[in-house]
């Protein structure tokens, strides 16, 4: 017998029955785009060819259209790539972990968020492959026989772990979206009324005909995949934190790294299922399913990551000054006094002062608030990196070779381009899939839907 | 009401533990006075091991605060039937303080020579310690610990409070309370527990070694120990014929959050390990190299069964829904800690004249006999199920499909 406490929140607000379920989820990919989605669509595109083009121009032209020099040969690429990365924490988080611990609020927010943490990780992908220079020489970073050229990878280093981690990431992010996705794909194709899309649907279903052994089945997979990620949410960025912490560069070798990676990965990861999400869910009128209570909880995941974060920042500073390493103290005084101390000023304020405002419950039930917050985060954390790539990089051990990075315009241009691409990847999704597992989320409509809760109290 | 009683048979075994204890700390004076090797490494001996257990006792109790926090401000449902287990060992916080303390004031006196830089004479020859000494000096230990650990101690005793009168009636804002002092004490717990608190306890025993992951690696290792102390009295008791309201399930979410935390403890472990071991600077690679040289077979079979034990033995669904395995996968992991907590210390302050005997393992018996003690006596007091809880009904009902 399964009990649920009167003084829980509902998670489905409305008067809402399973058929009625469907019908809202389902709406967006029958009806028609509206004005607002064409905008949004042509901006990103814009954005999107843009960011396409200085991507060929690089290739063209090689990277040295970058404004990167000979002491800081690591600048926005790795940035952007470790931003998105970090960005694609959040939906394996939600998918996997929280199913673990059987959250249900999850059910409203694990699709989207699945598909963004693909999307971001794509992104995330471009940037060593563009990076390389010869984007045609990319599949050399696997370990592939000696027919394909004589160069085998160095299984020393973080760069090629990272290639394992990300990929395997990758995998198992789409195993685990996609067979999330296939119930719910059932339920388009039958109500599908057009040939095409019908055709497509069924395709994409795989024959899914709800029979209660497919349920089992679906179930026992699902808590096997998010055992499987769960380890994976935290290998991926631990490994990307050890393309800098192995090192023995002052500022990047701080045993700190691996967690504190992980925290800000879902620290930033849930600010941008913040920003799609709060945004998505008045564009296509998901306000019962995506409630002020969901945004609460996910406020309540940054505060607790963004405390982490800080932490991490805090003990870092003080032990720099407590190791009495001379070399260790001036990063950090060099980070918030030096010449970029703006940079380091801002992921501060962004990642640990304006977070904690998410203490006062007011705050974090205010929906427009959040959704400022949200973006601040998202500027925060692409700060962070930068912080820890440029800043100790730019001061290095001889100081005829100090130096400052000016980005140029192709930096630029690729870096919003991937915002670009992204948005344009995530609106196409927002019109063609189901945005919410709906299936699922009948399953806990007659424990935590309003109109149930009221009737049983 | 279903009420814990401490029987005297249960007691004799705490006062047989206790007088284990107490044999091995004569001994150990005795040790200390006697002094055979001239060197004081009889005397740092005994405070090493005072210093080992009063630090993972009370980082046990104080985890278990944590726990019962995390669980207030997730509002979750299933933990309800052991809250009072959390309550109870929680309330050996004060005690595993108190020791704590006698080892810092020891110091102080110059009973021994744990910290490095309490010795005035070598701080002023050594330019790093110089440099810490803003920071590292007994004055400024003492206020921020006792500000710390003071500061837990007082929102048991508010938890503690609270808990008890929710007994007599169910009142909707007294929850609220509890849910935001949760919150509250997860960030006085937070902060210090992944900075202060070990860094002033064990790693500035290592006075020259720093790494920043230091705090979070120990408070996994202590919330580990938590869980299993408690999965094991959860055990305990319902054989005893108690808790007819804990199910199988209960007791395999908590093997479930042994498995999990089992793999963060050695995920950080590994974190540090690799990191330091990879960039093999000087400064930082000789923590471990005298791990690895001095204590190698007993270093590695530590992580051994923390790690690579729970793994295999606890991933199965019915090992963590059969008592039996469960308690011997229990007290097994709850050794391997205590030995994680021993090499967290022991390499510091006895480098290579360590040994494992009377006075280790009777000070360790000793020390889990009055927690027994406290923690079984704090059980007595309240009824085992908080019946208003608001999640009461949840958590009775509470079954893993």
């Amino acid at each position: 017998m399964h009990k649920e406490s009167e003084i829980r929140y509902p998670l489905i607000l409305g008067d809402k029955n399973y058929h009625q379920i469907t019908e809202d989820v389902c709406a967006p990919l029958e009806g028609r785009a509206n004005k607002l989605w064409y905008l949004a669509f042509s901006i990103a595109a814009v954005a999107a060819l843009w960011g396409l083009g200085c991507i060929m121009y690089t290739i063209g032209r090689g990277i040295g259209v970058w404004g990167l020099n000979t002491t800081i040969d690591w600048a926005w690429d790795i940035t952007n790539f470790v931003w998105w990365v970090g960005i694609g924490h959040a939906g394996t988080l939600i998918s996997a972990v929280l199913l673990l611990f059987r959250q249900k609020w999850r059910m409203a927010i694990n699709r989207s968020a699945e598909a963004m943490t693909i999307f971001a990780v794509m992104m995330a992908a471009l940037f060593p492959g563009i990076h390389m220079g010869r984007i045609w020489m990319a599949y050399w970073v696997f370990p592939i026989p000696n027919q394909f050229g004589s160069l085998w990878v160095n299984f020393n280093s973080p760069l090629l772990w990272d290639v394992f981690a990300i990929s395997t990431y990758f995998s198992v992010s789409l195993v685990f979206w996609y067979i999330g996705l296939i119930p719910d794909f059932a339920t388009v194709r039958d109500r599908a009324t057009r040939k095409i899309p019908k055709s497509i649907y069924s395709v994409l279903a795989f024959g899914w005909s709800g029979k209660v052994k497919q349920w089992i089945r679906f179930e026992e997979i699902s808590l096997v995949l998010a055992g499987l990620a769960t380890p994976l949410v935290f290998s991926v960025h631990s490994i990307v934190s050890m393309d800098f912490a192995t090192s023995v560069i002052p500022g990047w070798h701080t045993t700190i790294f691996p967690p504190y990676f992980v925290a800000g990965a879902i620290f930033s990861g849930f600010a941008m299922v913040q920003t799609l999400l709060i945004t998505a869910r008045k564009v296509v009128n998901l306000e019962s399913y995506i409630t002020r209570k969901h945004i609460e909880y996910m406020n309540i995941v940054i505060v607790i990551t963004g405390s982490m974060v800080g932490i991490a920042y805090l003990s870092e500073l003080f032990i720099a000054w407590y190791s009495g390493v001379e070399f260790e103290q001036y990063a950090f005084l060099n980070r918030a006094t030096g010449p970029y101390w703006w940079a380091y000023a801002s992921m501060m304020t962004c990642n640990v002062i304006i977070p904690l405002t998410f203490f006062v419950e007011k705050l974090r039930k205010n929906i427009v608030y959040s959704w400022i917050i949200s973006i601040f985060v998202n500027i925060g954390m692409w700060f962070e990196r930068f912080v820890i790539i440029v800043t100790s990089l730019h001061r290095d051990y001889i100081p005829s070779n100090w130096t400052m990075f000016h980005p140029t315009f192709v930096d630029i241009g690729i870096f919003i381009g991937t915002i670009g691409i992204f948005g344009v990847l995530f609106l196409l999704y927002a019109r063609t899939f189901p945005v919410l597992a709906l299936n699922e989320l009948k399953t806990i409509l007659k424990s935590s839907g309003e109109n149930y809760k009221k009737q049983q109290h | 009401m279903e009420q814990f009683i401490f029987s005297s048979k249960t007691k004799r075994l705490t006062y047989i533990l206790m007088s284990f204890g107490v044999i091995a700390l004569v001994y150990g004076i005795f040790l200390a006075v006697s002094d055979v090797d001239g060197a004081h490494h009889s005397g740092t001996r005994l405070w090493t091991n005072l210093l080992i257990n009063g630090f993972f006792f009370m980082g046990i109790a104080a985890s278990a605060m944590f726990f019962f926090a995390v669980n207030y401000a997730a509002e979750s449902g299933w933990w309800v039937v052991i809250k009072r287990i959390l309550e109870a060992v929680g309330s050996f916080l004060p005690v595993g303080s108190l020791v704590l303390f006698i080892v810092l004031f020891a110091g102080v006196a110059h009973q021994h020579h744990i910290w490095h830089w309490m010795d005035a004479e070598a701080v002023a020859a050594d330019e790093v310690l110089r440099g810490k000494a803003p920071y590292l000096n007994w004055m400024f230990m003492a206020a921020r610990q006792l500000i710390i650990l003071g500061a837990w101690i007082f929102m048991w005793t508010r938890f503690r409070k609270r808990s008890l009168e929710e007994d007599l009636g169910f009142e909707r804002n007294r929850h609220f309370k509890n849910v935001r002092d949760a919150a509250i004490f997860l960030i006085i717990f937070g902060y210090p527990i992944s900075t202060f608190v070990p860094w002033d306890w064990i790693m500035s025993i290592d006075a020259h070694w720093f790494s920043t992951l230091f705090g979070w690696y120990v408070f996994s290792g202590l919330w580990l120990s938590s869980l299993v102390v408690t999965t094991l009295m959860v055990i305990w008791l319902k054989k005893q014929g108690y808790m007819k309201d804990v199910n199988a399930s209960h007791i395999q979410d908590l093997g479930k959050w042994v498995f999990g935390v089992s793999f963060l403890w050695a995920y950080l472990f590994f974190s540090q390990f690799m990191l330091i071991w990879y960039s093999n600077i000087p400064e930082e690679v000789t923590y471990f190299q005298v791990r690895f040289e001095e204590y190698k077979y007993l270093y590695w079979s530590m992580f051994f069964v923390n790690f690579a034990f729970p793994m295999i033995a606890l991933m199965d669904r019915d090992s963590k829904r059969n008592f039996r395995s469960l308690t011997v996968i229990g007290i097994l992991i709850f050794i391997g800690h205590w030995v994680d907590t021993y090499m967290l210390i022991t390499p510091a302050t006895m480098k290579t004249h360590s040994t494992i005997g009377i006075v280790e393992i009777g000070l360790g018996l000793g020390f889990l006999g009055l927690f027994l003690f406290v923690v079984l006596n704090t059980l007595t007091k309240a009824p085992l199920m908080a019946k208003n809880h608001p999640f009461f009904e949840e958590s009775v009902h509470h079954e893993i499909h």
